[in-house]
């Protein structure tokens, strides 16, 4: 039975290339907003700034708005704690029809006197949603007066949905960030780091910072993963920072070295060789002999234990044909580089929100005929993971089901990962999902379905 | 987690800690899934449809699709007119549904969108439909948003135009597909023709193929929406998410509307099956008498599990008013009862169950789960029945746990089989008294661990 798929909308065609060889190639489209009508696998500024903000461990994360946009975000980053779990809880104002009509900054005012009532927090967020845009509650006048009544901090979110794309919504949460982190630029720095854009899921920041004790290097701060209110604070006095998740932090990490002098690099620890890469520049930019020193001895000791281990998987993986649909850009540089290490070629690599650079980046890296697409939808990522016949895709929760429904193997590299997939450890891991799913017996009876099906 | 919840109950007028429910949009979404064909589309920013595909995938774990107007700064300001009807020309053109479900939001209503004006200025293929519903997120929840929704599907599509039908139509309410697969089933062994609507089965729990399809089989089609006005009644399951859709029908198309509380238990699908008697005229087949009968045994084989056990239940409020019944027919005892959906007719409702029962409890409706805690804390029950968001609570005080209701995003298979009907209860005894048991195997001293319970 022949099936025809669809073609992308006129609109989506230059957010679409195909890698050729040629010197002057197309640029993609995108940082755009997503076409009107479409099944976009987007979320909205809110959600931005939300997913960045709340692995703040022992924040009051209240949000100003009705309830869907709490519901939707109760407990769902997977970000491990070591110490409070407030965090995991859900506040919201749940705005009813009244508070609609007639504003709803008493009720706004009410929520954070019960909390601080109930709790006595140290530091609260407040996030704005659509409705609040637009029905114009003075947030920064409740948190203002807040903060004189209680002494803590109450930091105000701009983050309507509807005020741009997901990345307006980690710029608001990197303001908010600087704005608990104060005015004051201390001149003295300490001998440590800030890690920004690492989110603790499934204990990731843990084993970075396993190696940054072997490397004999403090962190100061960790944004946001693990973070917690009084180490937040301190971070204007570090020397370096670090930072993962280009997408959502790099704004963050110029708006401190503008501020603080703290000047910053990208690091991803996604991939043996990024993280060896990453952990070499750190350790050049401190330029602290000592340092350079125990991280070399730490790289030779994890790197040849981890490409041993990686060994049988290459065995079992190699030739297989890799799908890669992630949030941001470098994620999906690094994986690029870790499915050539496994011995596996990408043939389809799309991110929600990378920037031209990251895009340029992708190009390079990519082979011949790689398709590259920025906001993609389901009907895309069908109609391309057919054509190239991708065997594994990496994605988040909705392209789950979407790849299991075609017959393709999948690993979560998002909200739901179960496993530590950074690092080196967390390469052998990250071999070990895919393998497990991509030779899983399962696809066996999805050709029979498939058959069985066309045969109709 | 959770536990510094303190056990003080204190007023609480601005926050909600915790909720039991979620917005209208979704419902609206999750209903719109049950028409063949049909794109449901969130008239609102990105961000609202994006939660709601990722909620429904979570639960169902099956591709959700639903498009989304998109709104931008400009739409917020100057109106999404021109954002809907770009996406209906972009969604037939490329997406090609036969429907286009729009649901609103808290901005495309606190905007003002004028939505039966722009869909009449929309261009509409020949033979498509896109019709709304008014689902603003400050308003009722997620069940509501489900009633809105299914009764647009009378307003838009239901039509008295022949002669009656001789089928039922049943509205199932904001139930799983393996629920609405078993209300079909229970009217085809009874011999009697039925029209469910909506009806979400092969839709979000649809067969591997192979390949992606956007539509999957399943969905009530339009023809049959079309024909539930000349049908012989409607039965509407549960006041709160087919009420409203059953009464529409009756004041559109003259269709009687029955409304039963949801039928999980045995009295609950007595009701169901009585009423269809008194409808139709067919008798009981031995089939379902035989469930019924398997069922009562079993009941009896087990009552001593049950009996006098304390109860806490929280969920939608068709589903706790049915299951609070169910479980004092178990002889167990609810006593804190949630529901995060506004209504006071869901007090009425339970304590008319609580009153004949003689039983004493505490129950809330636009309650949060912080309260349920609070009052867990306070009086200790044996066990706790509830979506997916208990498992916190059951955690912190170590109560044994069932989860029963929407979303159930940590377990899956749940969305294959019912919980209503006999074949149901069968089913919502065996997952209670499991998870009993396995309480009692896991607290039983070496030497009062038995083989046989």
């Amino acid at each position: 039975m022949s099936y025809q798929l669809p073609d992308p909308l006129e609109e989506r065609k230059h957010s679409i290339i195909r890698k050729t060889g040629k010197q002057q190639e197309e640029k993609i489209q995108c940082n755009q907003n997503s076409v009107a009508g479409a099944v976009s696998q987007r979320a909205c500024v809110y959600c931005g700034a939300r997913v960045v903000l709340n692995p703040i461990t022992d924040a009051y994360h209240i949000v100003h708005g009705p309830i869907g946009c709490a519901s939707y975000t109760f407990d769902i980053r997977g970000s491990l704690t070591s110490g409070a779990d407030t965090f995991r809880n859900s506040f919201s104002t749940d705005l009813r029809e009244t508070d609609i009509i007639f504003g709803g900054e008493k009720k706004l005012a009410a929520a954070i006197d019960e909390i601080v009532a109930a709790h006595h927090p140290k530091l609260i967020f407040i996030y704005s949603t659509c409705v609040v845009g637009v029905i114009g509650d003075d947030l920064e006048a409740v948190c203002r007066n807040a903060e004189k009544q209680y002494g803590i901090r109450v930091i105000p979110i701009q983050s309507s949905g509807f005020a741009g794309n997901k990345n307006a919504g980690y710029k608001a949460a990197c303001h908010a960030l600087l704005n608990l982190m104060g005015e004051e630029n201390p001149v003295e720095k300490e001998a440590g780091i800030n890690f920004l854009g690492d989110f603790n899921l499934a204990g990731e920041i843990w084993i970075n910072q396993s190696y940054f004790r072997r490397m004999g290097l403090p962190v100061v701060s960790k944004v946001t993963g693990d973070a917690r209110y009084e180490e937040l604070i301190k971070a204007p006095r570090a020397r370096l920072n670090i930072v993962q998740c280009a997408g959502s932090m790099t704004y963050l990490a110029k708006l401190m070295r503008e501020k603080y002098k703290i000047p910053f690099i990208n690091v991803s620890f996604y991939g043996l060789e990024d993280t060896a890469k990453s952990l070499r520049k750190i350790a050049y930019a401190l330029d602290e002999p000592e340092i350079l020193q125990k991280t070399e001895v730490l790289i030779q000791e994890e790197y040849d234990k981890a490409h041993l281990a990686l060994e049988p998987y290459r065995a079992r993986l190699a030739g297989k044909k890799a799908a890669i649909y992630v949030g941001g850009g470098f994620k999906a540089i690094s994986l690029i580089k870790q499915f050539r290490d496994l011995g596996m070629e990408t043939v389809m690599v799309g991110t929600q929100t990378g920037n031209s650079d990251d895009y340029e980046t992708i190009r390079q890296l990519a082979a011949e005929d790689t398709i590259i697409l920025d906001d993609t939808n389901p009907s895309e990522l069908e109609r391309f993971m057919k054509e190239k016949g991708a065997d594994i895709l990496v994605g988040g929760v909705k392209e789950r089901p979407l790849a299991y429904k075609l017959g393709v193997a999948f690993c979560d590299h998002n909200h739901e990962r179960k496993q530590p997939l950074n690092g080196f450890v967390g390469a052998v891991n990250f071999a070990r999902e895919v393998e497990q799913s991509i030779n899983s017996p399962v696809w066996h009876w999805i050709r029979k379905e498939r058959r069985a099906y066309n045969e109709k | 987690m959770l536990n510094h919840t303190p056990n003080e109950v204190s007023e609480r007028t601005g926050l909600v800690v915790n909720p039991a429910k979620t917005c209208q949009p979704i419902g609206a979404m999750y209903a719109a899934l049950g028409i063949h064909n049909c794109l449901p589309h969130s008239h609102g920013s990105q961000g609202c449809c994006s939660f709601h595909r990722m909620h429904l995938t979570r639960h169902f774990r099956d591709p959700v699709a639903a498009s989304t107007s998109s709104f931008t700064e400009g739409a917020s300001v100057f109106g999404g007119s021109a954002n809907l009807k770009t996406s209906i020309k972009n969604v037939f053109s490329i997406y090609k549904p036969d429907v286009i479900a729009v649901n609103t939001t808290c901005l495309s209503e606190t905007i003002g969108d004028d939505l039966p004006t722009i869909i009449n200025e929309s261009e509409v293929p020949e033979g498509k439909y896109v019709f709304h519903a008014n689902t603003p997120s400050y308003v009722g929840s997620h069940v509501t948003g489900f009633s809105n929704m299914v009764k647009a599907m009378v307003t838009t599509f239901s039509k008295k135009e022949g002669p009656c039908n001789g089928k039922v139509n049943l509205i199932p309410g904001y139930t799983e597909p393996g629920d609405m697969r078993e209300l079909k089933r229970i009217a085809k062994v009874m011999g009697i023709e039925s029209i469910l609507f909506p009806d979400t089965s092969g839709v979000v729990d649809s067969p591997m193929t192979g390949r992606y399809e956007m539509y999957p089989a399943g969905g009530t089609k339009v023809e049959d929406l079309v024909d539930s006005g000349n049908s012989l009644a409607t039965i509407a399951m549960g006041t709160f998410a087919s009420e409203a859709a059953a009464n529409e029908l009756d004041k559109k198309c003259g269709v009687p509307a029955h409304v039963l509380p949801l039928p999980i238990g045995v009295k609950g699908t007595d009701q169901l099956i009585l009423e269809l008697i008194k409808i139709t005229g067919k008798p009981v087949p031995y089939e379902l008498e035989e469930e019924r009968g398997q069922v009562v045994d079993v009941m009896t084989d087990t009552h001593h599990h049950f009996h006098g056990k304390k109860v806490a239940i929280f969920g939608d409020p068709d589903h706790v008013i049915a299951i609070t019944e169910f479980v004092i027919g178990l002889g167990m005892k609810p006593i804190h009862i949630v529901t995060g959906t506004p209504g006071s007719s869901f007090d009425r409702q339970i304590n008319a169950i609580l009153d004949a029962a003689n039983i004493k409890a505490n129950v809330k409706n636009l309650g949060d789960l912080f309260t349920l805690h609070q009052w867990m804390k306070k009086e200790p029950v044996e066990l706790l029945i509830g979506n997916t968001y208990g498992k916190y609570i059951a955690r912190a005080e170590d109560v044994p746990f069932v989860r029963f209701g929407f979303p159930n995003m940590d377990r899956s298979v749940h969305s294959y089989f019912p919980v209503v009907g006999y074949k149901g209860a069968l089913r919502l005894i065996e997952m209670i008294s499991n998870a009993l048991l396995d309480r009692v195997d896991r607290d039983a001293a070496d030497e009062d661990f038995e083989l046989v319970l």
